[in-house]
């Protein structure tokens, strides 16, 4: 620790920080642009400028040490000086386009220049003005607006992982960009409109639409991928108009994926905004009373063991556990939430969970991932494994089984065989031993690994390999599976899965029930489904479940209702209704609740905090929100039933094909549907045949 | 006036052999295992004595420089860099040394190396200097022939590989961490400092950058002693050093002298005198295009040396001598420099990036007239934002110029405005062009 005055305040910070930070623990505000606490330091805007006693000069406080007994002074005639000087030379060359830049009113520039800037312009000549590039769909660039700290150049090359902006030429005729026009191929490319300091990168899909003070912010989570990224959902009336990241050092920092933020024009498109019953092989527009009638209707004769449901990949917990009690009152327990095929073991937490998580990311010292392509399927989790690799110099073992490539650090490609989790030690016997002689190694398992008809013998020979390495310790867990549903967590915590003796999801929609009930699920081909089965779909969005439905029971969206979320790591996280559902739609486990009268077997509870009670009755996990750290204590593997075959040493294919194109909200986007277009091959390309199929 | 039995740069005007007989003959390479054999310490403590500045413009203490190198490897290599990126306007030295004494640099670079620890030194040339770039390749392969550099150098045990590398150019590449920084192939972009670059230099080892006349310089005095070398020049200002002189006088030259003479006596002894005599001299840029220009008034006494030229607001830099006599422009010949330094600023700090260009159009509109007289004060103010505001001092040699005019000329650019606001112009100074026009 190192000890310093600033001003008239004494603080201590760590040795290494720089005076700006130390600076930010006395209280003292210093404006700046180019400095960014996730970013390097480029100490370029020169905003900063402190005084430092014995100092000749001002100095940048960001990329100046703290050195023990130093005394700053951050209010002194010079610093204002300074600032202002910096202040004059941003703006001359700034168009004066606030009233009509998109970044007005959410402007760094604009702010400080309150604190800083002149009330006239002593420039005489003419402003410069700059072409604007093409970065593709989602960030729109208005260069003449650039101050030039690159901080999107620092954002690209070294948290995106993809080194593809750069500055030309020199001196005021410098421009930021990409030299040879191109979209951005990073699937993190909106923090770059975070990050930029003023309104010179913007939100393409969202320009010209709504000021910043206009907005009602909503604390929630995000529900399109399972990292369970805190977002701010931003509504005016009755639309969505932007999404946000939150910060939460433990999941995102401060991240957020494309698919995220820019799916909310997806929200307003395709939705189902009212019941509708199938008549004479047509749909038709119905009330709820008919919808229920119809579903009652279906309901009686039909014998418990010939009735279903399957959950689909961005359900809340609530509807889940309504929709598990509804079946249970008629007497079934064949559920199922993996719509993927992915064998899993529910029997215990750390079976299914990405237990290291995503904190410990940062700590882990060689990584193995089976069958995923965490680049396309939970891209914040990504760039956190690319921040491990920097911060190691690029020496984290890192190693493929399957066939991702492209995931923006050196990773080791081991092979595509599942058959290679048995045998690593013979086969790769380099990285095998670095894993071994790993502290806190990890093995991911993806879903593609899981989704194969010896799912179960790779599940277990992955848990066995992270015992062999040593990964499997009383303070550290090394076995996880990543997840790509945001509900899968939640949905394998209450137990959504086929009871005893009951049917999942393949046999299901093979023909196994005549009533199936959908719950958001469109993630599999429904022509499957055989002709004689009732289909009843309850969701947000005309996709395929409601195209071959035969009720179609309007829900909400995640923006639209308040629900438990656990993602991979098993964090419970509660989203908040940012507006209501459109329409006659309601919230989904209201819609299972009122069914249930209907149907004459009425679910004990009333609001939410009933549901909720209840989820804390089945499984204590979901009584609190949060994580529970732990380590593994119990050694013996999934699966034990099932006898101990190693897996085929058959290929491993891809599941998540397109990152942009993953559920029913991004499907009704035409933004994502422009990314996807132009998308590159390490985001999306032709799905591999999955081999066990 | 310096005694020839002192020049250290025997070879200046390339009227001898500059290949490594020539060079032999001259007394170079004569001993250099000896002098290595004294250790670092003993060099080390011999250049701080000998009270050599930095011959690049800032004027460092050169032994000192040499001693910020750490003395113990913690395991990275050291790095001896040699800045040959010769761009000062007004500045030909080191061209000189590397085309007619290429010897003294490379048997510098051997004693340098060997004081701060390092087995490579890199020479980053100038692009423009081709030339100079093939005599200089040619001494070192030479050297390398002759054992004096490569493997066991001259015999002393000691490793140094020299490698010659050409900058594309720019400007900026001569700071010396922008320097490091195309070296390893970057954008020429000034880093920030802390760490140095002792600390943390190229490929972020230990670096030591110098001046090619501060490296070649080093050998003689070494062998010659530090007593001599400091009882050279005035004190705290010792030595020789080359003048480059060059403008409106009748002989421009480089010329070798002691640090301290009388710019008056560097002008007329050597460099023939201003055209037209010394009373028809106008200003005189002292030390390369980013230091204030000086008035004949102080030009007619002021000595040529760091300290003398500081104490009248001005600088030694590399003492690159720019005269003008009366039939210069002075206003347009500074808007020149500002349209020079706006056009090599890298762009990467706000004050420059933003300072340079708006003064160099305030510059061309001084040198119309068409501005208010209140503007000179808002310029002066400007040079005042950018300077002290930025990572390298690129910044600061772009205000210079124009505080020395508005401090020394505020009258002339007065009369200017008048002018202009008077109406048409019938009077209009012809207009000489400038060089590099």
């Amino acid at each position: 620790m190192v000890k310093l005055r600033i001003d008239d305040t004494d603080v201590e910070v760590e040795a290494g920080s720089s005076v700006l930070q130390a600076c930010e623990k006395a209280g003292r505000e210093i404006p700046h642009f180019c400095y960014h606490e996730r970013l390097s330091v480029a100490g370029n805007c020169r905003m900063c400028l402190v005084e430092i006693e014995k100092a000749p000069k001002p100095i940048a406080s960001c990329a100046y040490p703290v050195a023990e007994g130093m005394v700053v002074r951050t209010d002194t005639q010079v610093v204002r000086q300074a600032r202002r000087g910096v202040m004059e030379f941003l703006l001359i060359n700034h168009p004066l386009d606030c009233p009509i830049c998109d970044q007005g009113g959410q402007c760094d520039l604009q702010d400080q220049s309150y604190a800083y800037g002149m009330d006239h312009s002593r420039y005489a000549e003419n402003k410069r003005a700059v072409k604007d590039k093409y970065l593709g769909p989602l960030v729109k660039t208005v260069m003449t607006r650039c101050i030039q700290c690159t901080r999107c150049i620092r954002f690209a090359t070294e948290i995106a992982g993809v080194p593809e902006l750069g500055a030309t030429a020199r001196g005021e005729n410098m421009e930021v960009g990409t030299y040879v026009e191109h979209a951005l191929t990073s699937e993190l490319s909106g923090n770059m409109i975070d990050i930029c300091p003023v309104g010179a990168l913007t939100n393409k899909p969202g320009a010209f639409v709504a000021r910043p003070w206009e907005l009602k912010h909503t604390e929630s989570v995000d529900a399109l991928d399972a990292v369970g990224t805190p977002i701010r959902v931003d509504v005016r009336g009755l639309e969505v108009l932007q999404i946000l990241p939150g910060v939460n050092d433990e999941i995102n920092d401060e991240w957020l994926g494309d698919k995220s933020r820019f799916s909310v024009d997806g929200l307003k498109r395709r939705r189902l905004d009212r019941p509708w019953v199938r008549q004479d092989g047509k749909l038709r527009p119905a009330s709820w009373q008919e919808a229920f009638n119809a579903i009652a209707a279906r309901l009686g004769g039909v014998p418990a063991a010939r009735i279903g449901a399957v959950a689909g990949d961005l359900c809340d917990g609530e509807s889940m556990m309504a929709l598990k009690d509804l079946m249970a009152a008629f007497g079934s327990s064949n559920l199922d939430c993996r719509q993927d095929g992915a064998k899993l073991d529910a029997s215990r937490r750390d079976f299914y969970l990405f237990n290291s998580t995503i904190a410990g990311l940062d700590v882990a010292d060689a990584i193995l991932l089976v069958g995923t392509n965490p680049r396309r399927e939970a891209p914040i989790l990504n760039a956190r494994i690319r921040k491990r690799w920097l911060a190691t110099s690029g020496r984290l073992p890192i190693g493929i089984i399957g066939s991702a490539t492209d995931l923006t650090y050196k990773a080791e490609n081991l092979g595509a065989n599942a058959g290679l989790l048995a045998s690593l030690g013979e086969r790769a016997p380099d990285f095998f031993s670095r894993m071994q002689d790993a502290e806190r190694p990890m093995v991911v398992v993806g879903q593609s690994a899981l989704a194969r008809d010896d799912g179960n013998s790779v599940l277990a020979d992955a848990w066995d390999l992270a015992k062999t390495i040593g990964a499997l310790q009383d303070e550290w867990h090394g076995f996880n599976v990543l997840h790509t549903a945001a509900s899968r967590v939640c949905a394998l915590d209450l137990g959504f899965m086929p009871g005893p003796g009951a049917i999942d999801f393949d046999a299901m929609v093979d023909g196994g029930v005549d009533l199936l009930w959908l719950l958001g699920a469109d993630e599999f081909d429904t022509r499957r489904i055989g002709p004689h089965t009732f289909v009843v779909y309850q969701g947000h969005h005309g996709d395929k479940g409601a195209a071959r439905a035969d009720v179609v029971l309007p829900g909400a969206a995640y923006t639209e209702k308040d629900g438990t979320y656990v993602n991979m790591e098993g964090r419970v996280q509660h989203g908040y209704r940012a507006l209501f559902a459109p329409g006659e739609a309601r919230e989904d486990w209201r819609i299972i609740r009122a069914f249930s009268s209907v149907a004459g077997r009425p679910l004990p509870y009333d609001d939410i905090d009933g549901v909720r009670a209840r989820m804390a009755a089945v499984n204590p996990v979901l009584g609190r929100t949060g994580l529970q750290r732990f380590g593994c204590s119990d050694l013996s593997g999934p699966c034990p039933q099932l006898g101990r075959e190693h897996a085929t040493d058959s290929q491993i294919g891809e599941l998540v094909a397109d990152y942009y194109l993953t559920n029913p909200i991004s499907r009704a986007s035409p933004t994502m549907a422009e990314c996807s277009r132009i998308a590159p091959a390490a985001l999306a390309q032709p799905a591999l045949p999955i081999a066990a199929e | 006036m310096l005694q020839d039995c002192d020049r250290i740069f025997t070879n200046l005007y390339g009227q001898h052999d500059w290949r490594l007989a020539g060079a032999r003959s001259r007394g170079d390479w004569d001993k250099t295992a000896e002098i290595l054999l004294r250790g670092r310490d003993a060099i080390i403590d011999e250049m701080k004595a000998s009270g050599l500045r930095g011959r690049g413009g800032a004027g460092f203490p050169t032994g000192m420089k040499w001693s910020f190198m750490p003395k113990v490897s913690d395991g990275r290599p050291a790095y001896l860099v040699v800045n040959a990126d010769e761009s000062e306007p007004g500045t030909c030295k080191d061209r000189d040394i590397m085309r007619h004494d290429p010897h003294k640099l490379i048997e510098g670079c051997l004693i340098a190396s060997f004081a701060m620890g390092s087995h490579a030194a890199y020479i980053y040339i100038r692009g423009e200097y081709y030339n100079e770039h093939i005599n200089l390749q040619a001494a070192i392969d030479e050297a390398y022939a002759a054992g004096l550099i490569g493997r066991n150098a001259c015999g002393s045990g000691w490793d140094l590989d020299v490698y010659l590398h050409r900058g594309a150019g720019a400007y900026i590449c001569g700071e010396e961490t922008a320097l490091l920084e195309s070296l390893e192939g970057k954008k020429g972009m000034p880093r920030l400092k802390p760490p140095f670059p002792a600390a943390v230099g190229l490929y972020g080892c230990p670096t030591t950058v110098n001046n090619v006349e501060t490296i070649a310089a080093a050998p003689e005095i070494l062998r010659r002693g530090s007593a001599w070398f400091s009882a050279l020049g005035r004190p705290k200002n010792a030595g020789t050093k080359i003048f480059c002189i060059s403008g409106h006088v009748n002989k421009p030259c480089n010329v070798e002298e002691e640090l301290g003479i009388p710019l008056r006596e560097l002008i007329e002894q050597y460099a023939g005198g201003v055209r037209g005599g010394w009373n028809n001299l106008l200003a005189v840029i002292p030390g390369g295009s980013s230091v204030p220009l000086l008035p004949k008034s102080i030009c007619d006494t002021v000595l040529m040396d760091f300290d003398s030229l500081r104490d009248v607001k001005s600088g030694l830099g590399t003492a690159g001598v720019i005269v003008m006599d009366k039939s210069t422009d002075v206003v347009r010949a500074i808007a020149r420099l500002a349209q020079f330094y706006k056009h090599e600023s890298c762009g990467q700090c706000t004050p420059c990036r933003e300072g340079t260009g708006w003064m160099m159009r305030v510059m061309y509109r001084l040198v119309e007239g068409r501005a208010e007289s209140a503007e000179i004060d808002m310029l002066e103010q400007v040079t005042r934002q950018v300077e002290g505001h930025t990572i390298c001092a690129l910044g600061d040699a772009a205000a210079w110029p124009i505080q020395g005019l508005i401090r020394h000329f505020r009258p002339v650019i007065e009369e200017r405005i008048a002018a202009y606001r008077a109406g048409p112009r019938v009077a209009t100074p012809v207009n000489l062009p400038l060089a590099a026009e």
